[in-house]
């Protein structure tokens, strides 16, 4: 089973589907079956919560679903929980 | 799998209900307690108490009469008692009720007093609840069967799992010739354009994008903020949705690979024809579904994440979560569980189909969850101020 998963093989950010723990070498793959590059995961993070897989910085645009769900507002490095704290809408 | 016959009442008008309710529908919110009371004193009676009927004028007032005459007109109504304080709205309702030729009696308080008219109507309904009782159910077509959709207390799981098991339900049903609705309009942004794409012809595009565009406009005009303190909601939130634009994208995992939508209702307004309508609504589960319900809806597929628990008092409402801690904790309220997708244990095809089987099932009589549990989340749509 894997750990996270990606909507599209474009997305920047996994959905965990197990909690994982900080440290922890998590494996993901595309809804389509393609596996992803290992990484570990920065932070613990709760299942259905985002893993980010690359690193971001402030004004970035997050991929998922192969499009875009909003704006980076504090740096976030490849393993590290993606939510409210450091993600937020470009829409209102 | 066989999906082309379900187990329905035909109504005078020729729909197919699947449950039998007699409804005792009041006009107001002050003739609330009448049919409550009425609905206590007649076994199989059911009240639908609301909180509006009022003052209420221009579109809203438009849209409370397509409510009231839509679910009085609902096929899984057997027939209908509306009590309303006074005589002409409560006859304007029972009119249009009246047009689908089942039994309908309104009564009006003013004048008579609650206790005569409760005892007056209480008489109508016990015959109504005896005569509904020897209406048996008979093969009905897929073609005569309409459905709505619409998630609640969505997480991740939701985008991942339970919204692409209705769209492969969905893709399916549609092709079977059935008629089914969706909705939610502020939670298809970000997504907007998808759904854009989605539109059978061009017309219809451009009709959706008006409607998206002026409930955008009006989040706009009032918002204080980003709405991050109500959309997501907390319950979003709690379970990793971020933005609205990531709870849209999963949200419009529900309209299917390849199915498109032929045309955009109103508010409670009842598709004209086959396929599949988008219908501009409210995202708050309880009001939505009750504008579906008004629109003929006779059953509600309804994805959750962190475990919404709505119902409807007339229109069943089947729950299915992917999420396996809501699927766990929450098992009461959940019809299918399909957590298995994702761990890779269950395939989408085989999520819809174990989903057409359960809808099957629920249109054939069996109760759903949230009816088993009496969940009877009957919410109207007010769009201002009344006057």
């Amino acid at each position: 089973m894997s750990d996270f998963l990606l909507h599209d093989e474009n997305d920047t950010v996994g959905v965990v589907v197990a909690d994982v723990e900080q440290h922890q070498a998590v494996k993901g793959r595309t809804l389509a079956g393609k596996d992803v590059p290992q990484l570990k995961s920065l932070s613990n993070i709760s299942l259905g919560h985002k893993i980010a897989i690359q690193d971001f910085e402030p004004g970035d645009t997050v991929i998922k679903y192969g499009v875009d769900i909003g704006k980076v507002v504090k740096s976030i490095k490849t393993g590290e929980h993606v939510h409210t704290h450091n993600l937020k809408t470009k829409r209102w | 799998m066989n999906i082309s016959t379900f187990k329905g009442y035909r109504r005078e008008n020729g729909r197919a209900g699947i449950r039998n309710h007699v409804v005792i529908l009041p006009v107001d919110d002050i003739s609330n307690r009448a049919c409550e009371v009425v609905a206590s004193h007649i076994d199989g009676a059911i009240a639908l108490p609301h909180a509006y009927g009022r003052l209420q004028f221009g579109e809203d007032l438009e849209l409370f009469f397509r409510t009231m005459i839509g679910i009085g007109s609902n096929p899984n109504v057997a027939a209908c008692v509306v009590i309303g304080i006074e005589p002409e709205w409560t006859k304007k309702i029972v009119d249009g009720i009246a047009e689908t030729g089942k039994p309908t009696t309104g009564f009006s308080i003013e004048r008579n007093g609650e206790i005569k008219t409760v005892a007056e109507a209480s008489k109508v309904a016990k015959e109504y609840v005896q005569w509904a009782s020897e209406i048996h159910r008979e093969d009905c077509d897929i073609s005569d069967l309409y459905f709505s959709m619409k998630c609640g207390e969505s997480d991740t799981t939701t985008g991942l799992g339970s919204c692409p098991t209705v769209g492969n339900l969905l893709d399916k049903l549609i092709d079977a010739g059935a008629t089914a609705s969706f909705g939610e309009t502020s939670e298809l942004t970000g997504g907007e354009h998808i759904v854009e794409a989605k539109a059978a012809n061009k017309e219809v595009a451009e009709e959706f994008k008006k409607v998206w565009s002026s409930y955008n406009d009006f989040i706009l005009k009032e918002k204080t903020n980003d709405l991050s303190d109500s959309q997501p909601t907390k319950g979003n939130i709690r379970g990793g949705l971020t933005t609205i634009e990531e709870k849209a994208l999963g949200n419009i995992e529900k309209l299917g690979k390849k199915t498109k939508f032929v045309g955009v209702l109103k508010p409670a307004e009842a598709p004209t024809g086959p396929g599949f309508w988008f219908m501009d609504t409210s995202s708050a589960a309880a009001e939505a579904v009750t504008l579906w319900a008004a629109s003929g809806a006779v059953v509600h597929l309804f994805p959750t994440g962190q475990g919404n628990i709505i119902g409807n008092p007339i229109e069943p409402v089947i729950k299915l979560s992917a999420n396996p801690l809501t699927c766990s904790t929450m098992q009461e309220h959940i019809d299918l569980d399909v957590s298995a997708l994702l761990t890779g244990d269950m395939r989408i095809d085989e999520a819809g189909d174990q989903l057409i089987d359960v809808m099957m099932r629920t249109c054939n009589g069996r109760l759903t969850a949230a009816e088993a549990l009496g969940h009877r989340e009957f919410v109207l749509t007010k769009l201002y101020r009344s006057a």
